[in-house]
C-alpha cells in the first residue's frame, strides 16, 4: 500500500469545498440504472444543457447516463414506494428528514411512503460530499424539481389512461384524482409495468414556500425511533460473520519514520493477521482484546522529527511561514488606498487576533468495516465524502471504481471533520490480507491525534474611523486559517483583505463554518472597538455601516428580542453584539456576561437571530442553530489543542474540554422565515456570531478586549 | 461468570478485568451503549447497574457479577417504549443521536430517583453526558416532558 498517499495526506482548509465537477464519471450505466429501479417511473436530475436522454431512449451510441450531471433521482415503484437516491449523507443535520419533506411536498405523497437511499456509491449518483451547507439549497432544489417533474408525468399518465384533460386532475396523498368524476388511481397502478426514465423538466411548477404543507413544518426525525432504542447501527456497531477487529500501530509523533518493527510476537497470537508495509503496521484479530494485545506486542523503533512548533510558538510560526500577501483564495479585491484612508481617519486601531487549532470531536470516532468478495471491495464508513473515499480506495488498491463500493450509514456526526477515509483504508488493507471482513474503530485518542484540525491562524487588522462612524480604512490579513467569510459586510472606503496560507504543522481541514469563525471573530471584535473609539453604540455603529438589508434585519431582530436598548444592565454585566453572513445564512448574536471581582466570567444569556431563506423544518433548523451556537461556545471560551514536539498533549475528553450541560447560558433563538427566498443550509453560519458577541460583552463589562480564541481557557480574564 | 443483562443471564468466560462496554458491544451484540471516550468522561456508554447510572467503559465485568445491568435495549417492553423514550420521541431533541442511549439511560436513572427534578437537578445529573452536537437545551426539555413537571 502506498502510505504516502493515504494516511498522511494533508489538504488545504477548503480544498474539498470547491464546487468541483468529478474528474471521472461514476459507474452508474444505463443497464445498471434500469436494473436498479426495475419497473416504475424514475426521474433523474440532469443539468438542463446536458439533456442527453429523454423519455426512455438514449441517443444512439451512448450507453452511459451522463452521471456526472445527474445530481439525484427519484423512483416511484409499482407498490407506490417513492425512493430518493442522493449522494448526500446524514451526520445529524437531519437532511434525511428535510429532503423527505421536500419530496413529499412536491410529489403530494405522505412522508412515510418515502425511502431515502443516501451515500451508497453503488446506488446513488456521484456527489462531491456533504459540506458547505449545500444539501438544502442544491440537493433540496434538485429534488424539488425532480419530484415536481414526476408529479406532472404521473398526472399526464393518468390523463392518458382516462382520456381526459390533465388540468382536470389533481394529486393527493399519492393518488391522482379526477376532480370532475372523482375517479382515483394510485401512483403505483400508473407506474405498474412501465419502465420510464425522465429527465427533470424545468416546466414542472414547484410549490411556492408560502403554500407548503409538509415542507416548512416541524416533522420528527424520520428514523428517530431507531436511535432512541439503540437499534440504529452506526458503522462502529456493525458486525458481519467472520469479522476481525483491526488495530493500527501509530507513530509516537507527527513526521516520525518507522525504522524497524518486530511483529513476530504479534503474529504468534492465534488467529492474528499482521500487515507490515512501509510505515503501515496493523493487526487484525478475532476479538478486540487479542487485537489490542497483538498491537501491544509489536516492538517498533521510530525516527522522530525534531524542532516542531508548539501551541505557544505557533502564531509566530504561522506568520514566518506565510506564503506572502495575496497567495490565498478568497482574497478580496483591494479597494481604494489604505494609507489615504488611515490619514483621513479621526482614530486608527491596530490589533492582532489569534485563533487556536481545535478538534471536531465527533462523538462517534472514525470507523470502517471492509469486506472483499469476488474482487470487489465494500466498505461501510462514516464519511462526509463517500465518493471521495471510493476514489482513494480505488487508487490505493488499484481497482476500477465499480469494484469499490462505499456505504455510509447515518453517522455519529462530522462537523466537517470526516471528509477523509483513513479508517476505511486501514480496514480495507487488513481485510485484504486477512481475507475476512475487518472492522477498525478509532479510539478517542486516535481521533484527536490522527484526524485533522480546524486550522489555527493569526489575523492582523489595521483600520481607521471617522468621528461620525464612517470606516475609512480596513486592512485585514489572515494567516493560515482561511478565507471563508473574510470579506466585510460593511461600507468601507478603502480596504485590503487577504488570506495568506502558511505551512501548518498540524494536519488541518474543514470544520463547521471553516474560517468564518476566525474571520468574523476578528472583524466583529474590531468593529466594536471602532464603535467604542467614536463613542457610538455597538448596534448603532453596525446599523450605520451595514451594507445588506438581510443583515440589518437579523441585527434588529436579535437586538429587539434581547432588549439591547430596553433592558437594564446590572453592575458587572456587559452586553455584546456581533453579526455576519456565510453560505447564504445571516446571523446576529447578542450576549450578556457578568464579570466578577476575580475576573471570572459567566455567560448569562445569548440571543441569536438567524435567517436562511424559506425554512424547511423549523424544529430541526432550531437544533442546527443551537448546535452551532454550542459548538461555537466551546471554541470561543475553552477549546484548544495543545501540542509540542509533534505530539498532541490533550488527546482525551478529560483533557480537552467540550461544552456540557452546565456551560449552557440561557439561549433564545429567533428564526426569520423568508418564504420569498430560496432555502439555504443552516449547519454553518449559525456558529460565527457567538464568539465575538461574548468577547464584546466581556469588553463592555470589564474594559478588556480579548483577542485570542479560546478567550477563557481557565474561566478568568488573564 | 454470569452477567444479568436486561433480565437475561449470560455466561461469559472472560477475565474479570475486561470492561463491561466491550462485552456488551462485542460479545453480547448489545451495541446501543456507545463508545465515546473510554475513560468515563462522555457518558455515551451509560448503563444502569442495580438502577445506578454507571459508565460501562470503566466498569469491569468482575465488579458487576450478579447485579442487574440495564442497557438501552432493556427499556422497551413488549414493543412499547419506556416513558422516557416516549418523551424523547415526542420532543425529537437530537441531531446525530450518537449520545442518545447514554442520555436516555442517565435521564431514566434521574427520573427514577426524582420524578420532578428542577432544571439545576437535571443539569447536575446529566453533566457527565456529552452531546457534541450541542442539543443540551432540547434534552433538558425532553427530560422535563418525561417528568412530573409538565
Ligand atoms: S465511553 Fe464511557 S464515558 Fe465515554
Ligand atoms: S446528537 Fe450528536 S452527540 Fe448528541
Amino acid at each position: 500500500m502506498d502510505n504516502k498517499h493515504n494516511i498522511r495526506h494533508s489538504f488545504e482548509p477548503d480544498e474539498h469545498e470547491l464546487p468541483q465537477k468529478p474528474a471521472y464519471p461514476s459507474g452508474l450505466d444505463r443497464r445498471k440504472f434500469l436494473k436498479l429501479f426495475g419497473g416504475g417511473l424514475a426521474v433523474a436530475f440532469v443539468l438542463p444543457d446536458m439533456f442527453l436522454f429523454a423519455g426512455e431512449t438514449l441517443p444512439p451510441g451512448s450507453s452511459v447516463l451522463p452521471t456526472n450531471q445527474v445530481g439525484a433521482w427519484i423512483h416511484i415503484g409499482e407498490d407506490g414506494t417513492v425512493s430518493v437516491y442522493t449522494g448526500k449523507v446524514e451526520v445529524g443535520q437531519n437532511i434525511r428528514t428535510s429532503l423527505s419533506q421536500i419530496v413529499a411536498e412536491e410529489l403530494h405523497v405522505p412522508i412515510t411512503s418515502i425511502k431515502m437511499v443516501m451515500g451508497d456509491t453503488d446506488l446513488v449518483p456521484y456527489d462531491a460530499g456533504t459540506f458547505g451547507s449545500r444539501s438544502t439549497p442544491q440537493m433540496g432544489g434538485q429534488l424539488r424539481r425532480a419530484a415536481a417533474t414526476a408529479r406532472l408525468a404521473l398526472i399526464e399518465m393518468a390523463a392518458k389512461t382516462w382520456n381526459v384533460d390533465p388540468k382536470s386532475l389533481k394529486v393527493d396523498e399519492g393518488i391522482v384524482v379526477n376532480t370532475t368524476t372523482n375517479n382515483k388511481i394510485k401512483f403505483g397502478e400508473l407506474t405498474k409495468g412501465q419502465q420510464l426514465l425522465l429527465p427533470i423538466s424545468n416546466e414542472a411548477p414547484v410549490t411556492a414556500a408560502a403554500d407548503w404543507k409538509v415542507a416548512g413544518k416541524t416533522v420528527p426525525k424520520v428514523n428517530g425511533r431507531s436511535f432512541l432504542t439503540g437499534k440504529h447501527e452506526y458503522v462502529s456497531d456493525m458486525k458481519v460473520p467472520g469479522m476481525l477487529y483491526g488495530k493500527i500501530l501509530r507513530a509516537p509523533s507527527y513526521g516520525a519514520k518507522l525504522i524497524e518493527a518486530d511483529v513476530s510476537k504479534a503474529k504468534a497470537f492465534p488467529g492474528v493477521v499482521v500487515v507490515h508495509e512501509g510505515d503501515f503496521v496493523g493487526v487484525a484479530a478475532p476479538d478486540i482484546r487479542t487485537a489490542g494485545k497483538a498491537l501491544h506486542a509489536i516492538k517498533a523503533k521510530w525516527d522522530e522529527t525534531t524542532g516542531q512548533p508548539s501551541n505557544s510558538t505557533i502564531f509566530d510560526y504561522l506568520v514566518k511561514n506565510g506564503s506572502g500577501v495575496g497567495g490565498g483564495r478568497n482574497s478580496g479585491d483591494p479597494k481604494g488606498n489604505i494609507e489615504e484612508g488611515l490619514k483621513t481617519a479621526d482614530h486608527t486601531h491596530t490589533k492582532t487576533y489569534n485563533i487556536s487549532y481545535i478538534a471536531h470531536v465527533p462523538l462517534e470516532p472514525r470507523a470502517a468495516l471492509a469486506q472483499w468478495a469476488g474482487g470487489k471491495l465494500t466498505v461501510w464508513t462514516g464519511t462526509q465524502r463517500p465518493f471521495g473515499v471510493q476514489q482513494d480506495l480505488s487508487e490505493i488498491f488499484k481497482l476500477p471504481k465499480e469494484k469499490v463500493r462505499v456505504i455510509m450509514p447515518d453517522t455519529g456526526s462530522g462537523y466537517g471533520g470526516k471528509h477523509t477515509g483513513e479508517a476505511a483504508i486501514e480496514a480495507a488493507r487488513l481485510s485484504q490480507e486477512a481475507k475476512k471482513p475487518v472492522k477498525v474503530v478509532w479510539t478517542r485518542e486516535e481521533e484527536f491525534t490522527w484526524a485533522y484540525f480546524r486550522p489555527g491562524g493569526l489575523i492582523e487588522v489595521n483600520s481607521g474611523v471617522k468621528n461620525d462612524g464612517t470606516i475609512t480604512a480596513w486592512k485585514f490579513l489572515n494567516y493560515n486559517s482561511g478565507g471563508a467569510a473574510i470579506n466585510t459586510q460593511y461600507k468601507i472606503l478603502n480596504h485590503h483583505i487577504a488570506h495568506i496560507p502558511s505551512n501548518t504543522p498540524l494536519k488541518q481541514g474543514s470544520y463547521r463554518g471553516l474560517a468564518a469563525t476566525a474571520n468574523v471573530f476578528a472583524r466583529e471584535s474590531h468593529i466594536t472597538d471602532l464603535a467604542r473609539l467614536v463613542k457610538m453604540d455597538q448596534l448603532d455603529f453596525r446599523l450605520k455601516n451595514a451594507d445588506d438589508a438581510r443583515l440589518t434585519a437579523v441585527l434588529e431582530t436579535a437586538a429587539k428580542a434581547f432588549g439591547w436598548k430596553t433592558s437594564a444592565k446590572a453592575t458587572g454585566h456587559g452586553y455584546g453584539i456581533a453579526c455576519g453572513l456565510d453560505k447564504g445564512g445571516y446571523v446576529a448574536t447578542c450576549a450578556e456576561v457578568v464579570v466578577n471581582a476575580h475576573k471570572e466570567v459567566k455567560v448569562i444569556r445569548v440571543t441569536q437571530a438567524f435567517e436562511c431563506g424559506a425554512i424547511v423544518n423549523p424544529l430541526h433548523l432550531e437544533s442546527q442553530i443551537m448546535g452551532s451556537m454550542v459548538q461555537g461556545l466551546g471554541g470561543a471560551l475553552f477549546e484548544a489543542i495543545n501540542f509540542a514536539g509533534g505530539k498532541i498533549l490533550n488527546s482525551s475528553l478529560s483533557a480537552y474540554r467540550v461544552p456540557r450541560f452546565s456551560d449552557m447560558p440561557k439561549m433564545q433563538i429567533i428564526t426569520i422565515d423568508r418564504k420569498d427566498l430560496p432555502s439555504a443550509g443552516a449547519g454553518e453560519a449559525a456558529i460565527i456570531g457567538i464568539a465575538p458577541a461574548i468577547r464584546n460583552a466581556i469588553l463592555d463589562a470589564s474594559g478588556v478586549g480579548l483577542s485570542t480564541l479560546p478567550m477563557l481557557p481557565n474561566g478568568v480574564i488573564s | 461468570m454470569v452477567l444479568i443483562v436486561n433480565g437475561v443471564k449470560h455466561e461469559v468466560s472472560l477475565e474479570p478485568d475486561v470492561e463491561l462496554l466491550s462485552v456488551l458491544r462485542n460479545e453480547l451484540n448489545l451495541t446501543g451503549s456507545k463508545y465515546g471516550c473510554g475513560e468515563g468522561a462522555c457518558g455515551a456508554c451509560t448503563v444502569l447497574i442495580n438502577g445506578t447510572p454507571s459508565r460501562a467503559c470503566i466498569t469491569t465485568i468482575g465488579s458487576v457479577v450478579g447485579k442487574e445491568i440495564t442497557t438501552i435495549e432493556g427499556l422497551e417492553k413488549n414493543g412499547s417504549l419506556h416513558p422516557v423514550q416516549e418523551a424523547f420521541l415526542q420532543s425529537d431533541p437530537f441531531q446525530c443521536s450518537y449520545c442518545a442511549s447514554g442520555m436516555i439511560m442517565s435521564a431514566v436513572a434521574l427520573l427514577n430517583n426524582n420524578p420532578a427534578p428542577t432544571d439545576d437537578a437535571i443539569v447536575t445529573a446529566m453533566n457527565g453526558n456529552i452531546c457534541r452536537c450541542g442539543t443540551y437545551i432540547n434534552i433538558v426539555n425532553a427530560i422535563k416532558l418525561a417528568s412530573n413537571h409538565k
